[in-house]
């Protein structure tokens, strides 16, 4: 069985994002005859002598009008090596709403940059979002390659240049690999291209279906929310009570001991059930149902956890916010923090940093957040709730920030500061595009 | 005994596994849509498997646009009754009888289903509804969350969607609103039969190759049913045939076929070149944004 990687990409608007994707759909023969002829059909309409690419995955009505995409598409497709959930994360407006959300899952990063521009300020911010968010490796698409003349020189300049920076964001130099692509030609996309002789590195499809895929960490401490009591209470199971739920991080045994978190009762796992039978040991990712040896009080919202290692509890913690609402930030604000299973009640009690993507350093205590902007703050919660660091666990170190008013989504939020110092990330800083008025990318926590 | 890394199927199961506790844990009245069609009798299946040893806590709703096929209403209450679940059934039929809906000039029901779906879900209070749509369907679907907020008019609105971030999903949502949940989001048509073949999972014949009469028109093969049957110049003839879709009778296609079992229907739709909705679905071909409309007005 091909196994399966999660994959977010990013880029900039006219990066050819969406064509680099229908590219891929395409030459991996994702796409079925009738979609085709739609695009051939809808293509033609539009005046094009060629199909366009990108209307495989712009679905959206005011998408196609615009010729731009708008909200994060996912999409499938399978080699014999491997099957892909693509995120294709849009580039513009909401760009750090897409790109975390994309990024959230992801395992790998694809960044898209324009050869003839190189790496500019929304690239550094996409790839210091994907590093935020934990993903585990990058691939630089150096696209429109065939518009630079298939020149090595620029492409080793910008992989150069995109390297140093993603280093400096704590990817080690095999977790980043660079490929000189076209995705409206299709060079070196599934193909090998005969015009980049110099480059001996694998296509993208090549690089996709090989790199290696980063398991859930089975050997970090167990992390399990409950998220559904199962109480049967019929004839043939009378006094069955299970706690179901996904391991979020770890691996769990019958007979470990464990910690039921906020409460800190203890107990001992006397079965792992499933419908298909019980297992003696489950790890992160798989739903499955624990059984205790004693009766103690669990409900949803509640954590086990290895009671060896049990994560934090506490009811005040500083964490990375990712602000994606219309709404600003400010402090003292009072929203819902849902971590886990549970959400709990909470204050903005402070907001510490905000990056500053101009001087790639942080300002002290800013006024507000608002769209699109990341920083520090310190959170104060109505009850105490267990959490790990986020770079310590990527599942119960995430939280969402939630407006009790209307519901809607304000933040991702991360329990911690995941991103390194870049206190030497400004040799990369030339060059940036500052004609985009909009853009605020996050840089370092400051010291 | 003991276990291993997950694999593809794996992973997508414990997924939908994982999103229906979630919808357990934090709605009062959710319901699963249930046609019995193939994708839906999946979503039972998981369902089942969330909650085993104990019952599924939701009760089922089958929007029923009165042009059904015999083999899957049989199949649909035979599945109901196994589980013992409360099945709750809208007709379309009963809107057109008292004139709350008007037929379609081309006759085809799917597009009527919203009235019905909405009042359901209105009459009953159900805040959290299970449907069986993937993204992988459709260019639309695409762009759907799988936890996906309606507003009072059961409207999706594609431009002021949640960001779904981790496996976090926000159900929140005041009164009068709800929740479209889509557990088989990340799935494809292939992943759901390899899933059926390796689960057992018991599906209506009319899935399998089969003969039957039908009639060509506009490059699908209709059945002839309550909806009615060819025109003129349409000629009824027998072929072996299966379908890949169940849907309204009238505009649900047939496909040619010999794939008679679980293993033949894998290979051809490996093999297959061509969408199951537009293989088989006439109500997508209707405009290049005929399924993000639908989904506007509330549709599944």
């Amino acid at each position: 069985m091909s196994d399966l990687l999660r994959l977010a990409t990013a880029g900039s608007v006219d990066d050819g994002k969406s064509t680099l994707v229908g590219r891929l759909l395409y030459d991996t023969k994702s796409v079925l005859a009738d979609t085709l002829d739609a695009v051939h059909r809808a293509s033609a309409d539009r005046g094009l002598t060629t199909p366009d690419l990108s209307l495989l995955v712009d679905g959206l009505r005011s998408e196609r009008e615009q010729g731009i995409t708008i909200d994060v598409a996912y999409r499938y497709f399978a080699t014999p090596k491997r099957s892909f959930v693509l995120a294709d994360t849009p580039g513009h407006v909401q760009y750090t709403r897409n790109t975390v959300t994309g990024a959230s899952t992801a395992q790998l990063g694809v960044l898209l940059v324009d050869a003839r521009k190189g790496v500019i300020e929304q690239t550094r911010r996409h790839a210091a979002v994907l590093a935020l968010l934990g993903v585990p490796r990058l691939v630089l698409a150096v696209n429109k390659i065939d518009l630079v003349d298939f020149d090595e020189v620029t492409f080793s300049r910008i992989a150069k240049e995109f390297t140093a920076h993603a280093t400096a964001l704590g990817y080690a130099e095999d977790a980043v690999v660079q490929i000189p692509v076209s995705a409206l030609a299709g060079d070196n996309v599934v193909e090998r291209s005969e015009r980049t002789p110099w480059y001996e590195g694998p296509t993208l499809l090549e690089h996709l279906e090989t790199v290696p895929v980063e398991p859930d960490p089975h050997d970090a401490p167990f992390r399990f929310p409950v998220q559904y009591v199962i109480r049967p209470r019929t004839a043939e199971h009378p006094d069955y009570r299970g706690y179901a739920g996904q391991v979020a991080a770890g691996t769990v045994r019958v007979g470990d001991e464990i910690a039921v978190l906020p409460g800190g009762l203890r107990s001992t796992v006397t079965g792992i059930d499933t419908a298909d039978g019980p297992l003696q040991e489950a790890a992160a990712g798989q739903s499955v149902t624990l059984l205790l040896a004693n009766d103690v009080d669990i409900s949803r919202g509640d954590l086990i956890a290895a009671a060896a290692v049990p994560p934090k509890v506490t009811d005040e913690f500083d964490a990375t916010v990712c602000w994606l609402s219309d709404k600003a930030l400010t402090p003292g604000a009072r929203v819902l923090v849902k971590h886990g299973t549970r959400t709990v009640q909470a204050i903005v009690t402070e907001l510490r940093t905000r990056f500053d993507e101009q001087k790639l350093g942080s300002t002290d205590a800013p006024e507000s957040l608002t769209l699109n902007e990341i920083g520090q703050v310190s959170l104060r919660t109505a009850e105490p709730i267990p959490v790990d660091d986020y770079t310590r666990s990527r599942r119960t170190g995430a939280f969402l920030v939630i407006d009790a008013a209307d519901g809607s989504t304000l933040a991702a939020g991360l329990v911690g500061a995941p991103l390194p110092e870049l206190d030497d990330v400004e040799s990369c800083t030339d060059g940036g595009d500052a004609a985009e008025p909009d853009s605020h990318a996050l840089v370092s926590p400051g010291p | 005994m003991t276990t291993t890394a997950l694999d593809t199927l794996g992973r997508l199961e414990s997924e939908a596994i994982h999103i229906f506790r979630e919808v357990a844990g934090e709605f009062d009245r959710p319901v699963i849509l249930f046609s019995g069609g193939k994708d839906s009798t999946l979503l039972l299946h998981l369902a089942v498997k969330a909650f085993w040893p104990a019952p599924v806590p939701f009760p089922l709703l089958h929007v029923d646009t009165g042009h059904n096929f015999d083999e899957v209403i049989e199949f649909r209450d035979r599945v109901v009754a196994q589980h013992g679940l409360r099945l709750e059934v809208a007709k379309v039929q009963d809107y057109i009888d008292d004139g709350r809906l008007t037929e379609r000039p081309d006759g085809t029901r799917n597009p009527l289903q919203t009235v019905p779906l909405l009042d359901a879900i209105t009459n009953y209070k159900f805040d959290a509804v299970f449907g069986g749509g993937r993204r992988d369907e459709e260019r639309a679907r695409a762009k759907e969350r799988i936890f996906s907020l309606r507003n009072s008019f059961g409207q999706w609105e594609p431009r002021r969607q949640r960001p779904e971030l981790w496996n976090l999903y926000n159900g929140r949502h005041r009164p009068g609103e709800h929740v479209r949940v889509f557990p088989l989001s990340n799935w494809t048509e292939l992943d759901v039969w390899h899933y059926i073949a390796r689960e057992g999972i018991e599906l209506p014949s009319i899935y399998y190759a089969h003969q039957r009469e039908v009639y060509l028109r506009d490059g699908m093969w209709l059945a002839e049913g309550p909806w009615g049957g060819p025109r003129e110049n349409e000629a009824l003839v027998e072929k072996t045939v299966r379908y890949r879709t169940v849907g309204d009778g009238s505009c649900t296609g047939a496909v040619e076929s010999d794939a008679s079992d679980i293993e033949t229907v894998i290979a051809e739709v490996a093999a297959s070149r061509l969408t199951e909705r537009g293989a088989t679905r006439a109500d997508d071909r209707l405009s290049e944004a005929a399924m993000e409309d639908r989904k506007r007005e509330g549709y599944f």
